[in-house]
């Protein structure tokens, strides 16, 4: 076929009409191709997979939409203060943050869900954020919470969860025989129940311990990575919690942390929990055994408090894969999800006319 | 004999398959990374640093158009086309630039940091703002889907020349020398 010899630019002899049809259809076949294959990793040919955008919308099915507002954790206050670290954390770590010195901390105590006026009570589970300012530029955020270990294995268990949560249109109140059910299809969530049941809840935020929730990879500069958990254990001393004050005194809780912080910094020591070859590091409802190393590589100082609307805190996503080098994700499926989540719901609040959070800036005026 | 089309010079024919595998990577990277919860985090510590590659070659590739200049359209295309192709390069050509910078900026918007591996990360290069955050992370979509809409037309108008006019236009960009 002297026309294969051609060279570029040339014409070959006309298609019969068949030929044509055939190649035209040819076109379609490879276009279609390459349109499914696009539509395969954007998830349109899998409307059921459980997705970031599906997640965040259970958190407003359970507690509706409230524009501007985290889709969990939505009470809250900012803070800051500083991190202190004695060195003994670089042995696990080449993180910056670990070397000996003085790095900022920005931070935000909150209750968990998605109501941002919820009234106060010791049984809401209670989370703080951090950032560490690393002196190279890098960033370490953290969202910690006061519970030993978390409920949910995976975030499709986290996500039966919400939809079992979410009000019955009937009642206005969730339906018992979902959580029932929950409990049964995931009997590892009855046990981190009961583990979390066990534990005394302290009085405030101010004496309360926070855990990571999951684990993470620590990587020394010599190149050994180990599983790592922190907790922040509270300088002040533990009192046990009693019962709410009732629906007159909505924010006691935070206005005791905001009188407390004006009257004396606060301090927690960060404390890393050393795991071993086989302790499980990609379920976050187990604990590791208690006779785990502990080591305290710093002190938290927080010395300041600040109503979300003048708060940077209240724009940050406190992302926990936002890492440093030196820390690394685990295995651990809840922690890539909640990144996705976060970082979803932080798309949605940013994109929303901020409204006053339940702090005001006159009531941390007040607290004075 | 029509006139025989020259190919594109040999730095640019390199640059294009080049750019076009890593900016079908990205897009493709870009549609799992929002609907994944297990991958997110892979993903999207892929996504950046193969952001600002496509950013760092894009300029390469506007500096070796101006030295190499492209050959001219094979003479199997009307003026109209030729218009259409032009324009769809120039689409091309800008979101490949826009694209990762309105991601550098919405990131840079967030305070997200910029880590294009381990502790090599970028400076910020918008003040924090929540409002330019949210305008920016919806045009970084948009502007996706448009870049993947003009991808499309691209590759069709090829596969309909090469496949039914059958007028060697491939021949101008394929990596091999054709004489």
């Amino acid at each position: 076929m002297p026309a294969d010899r051609e060279g570029p630019g040339s014409t070959r002899p006309p298609l019969g009409p068949a030929g044509t049809l055939v190649r035209l259809a040819l076109v379609g076949l490879i276009l279609a191709a390459v349109l499914g294959t696009y539509a395969f990793l954007g998830g349109w040919l899998t409307p059921s997979a459980l997705t970031p955008a599906r997640l965040t919308d259970a958190f407003e099915h359970a507690a509706g939409v409230h524009p501007g507002f985290r889709r969990n954790h939505a009470k809250g206050v900012g803070v800051s203060g500083f991190f202190e670290s004695n060195g003994n954390g670089a042995r696990f770590s080449k993180a910056v943050v670990f070397r000996p010195g003085r790095v900022p901390v920005i931070g935000r105590f909150s209750l968990s869900g998605g109501r941002p006026d919820v009234a106060d009570a010791p049984d809401e589970v209670r989370g703080l954020g951090l950032q560490f300012t690393l002196p190279d530029g890098e960033l370490w955020r953290t969202a910690m919470i006061n519970l030993p270990v978390f409920p949910f294995r995976t975030p499709e268990a986290f996500y039966e969860n919400l939809v079992a949560s979410a009000p019955d249109p009937a009642t206005g109140k969730p339906d018992p025989a979902g959580m029932k059910a929950l409990l049964e299809r995931h009997p590892e969530t009855a046990r981190a129940l009961a583990v979390i049941k066990s534990q005394p809840i302290a009085s405030g935020f101010d004496n309360t311990t926070f855990h990571s929730l999951n684990a993470f990879r620590f990587t020394s500069s010599a190149g050994v990575s180990v599983p790592v958990r922190w907790l922040l254990e509270p300088a002040q001393p533990f009192e046990a919690a009693g019962a709410a004050p009732g629906s007159r005194d909505r924010n006691y809780l935070f206005d005791a942390l905001i009188a407390r912080v004006q009257r004396q910094p606060l301090r927690w020591h960060l404390v890393l929990t050393v795991g071993q070859a086989g302790d499980p590091t990609a379920d976050a409802t187990l604990a590791w055994p208690p006779d785990r190393e502990r080591v305290d590589v710093g002190t938290l100082t927080l010395d300041r408090v600040e109503a979300e609307e003048t708060s940077p805190a209240r724009d940050i996503n406190f992302d926990p894969l936002v890492l440093p080098a030196g820390i690394a994700p685990s295995d651990d499926p809840l922690l890539s999800a909640r990144s996705a989540v976060y970082s979803r719901s932080f798309t949605r609040r940013e994109g929303e006319a901020k409204q006053p959070s339940a702090i005001t800036a006159a009531d941390v005026r007040g607290g004075k | 004999m029509p006139t025989p089309t020259r190919q594109f010079p040999a730095l640019s024919r390199l640059l294009h398959w080049v750019m076009a595998a890593m900016v079908l990577t990205m897009l493709g990277v870009g549609m799992a990374m929002i609907v994944s919860l297990g991958d997110y985090h892979a993903l999207l510590s892929f996504h950046r640093p193969l952001g600002i590659a496509i950013l760092v070659l894009v300029v390469v590739r506007f500096v070796n158009r101006r030295l190499n200049p492209p050959p001219p359209f094979p003479a199997s295309m009307s003026e109209a086309e030729r218009r259409v192709a032009s324009a769809s390069e120039l689409v091309m050509y800008g979101l490949m630039l826009v694209l990762p910078l309105v991601g550098w900026g919405m990131l840079s918007a967030a305070r997200y940091p910029i880590v294009l591996y381990g502790s090599v990360h970028l400076p910020f290069i918008l003040p924090p703002s929540p409002t330019l955050y949210a305008v920016l992370r919806k045009a970084h979509t948009d502007l996706a889907y448009l870049f993947f809409l003009t991808f499309l037309a691209h590759f069709a108008a090829i596969l309909f020349h090469t496949l039914v006019l059958r007028d060697g236009i491939l021949k101008r960009m394929v990596p091999w020398r054709v004489r």
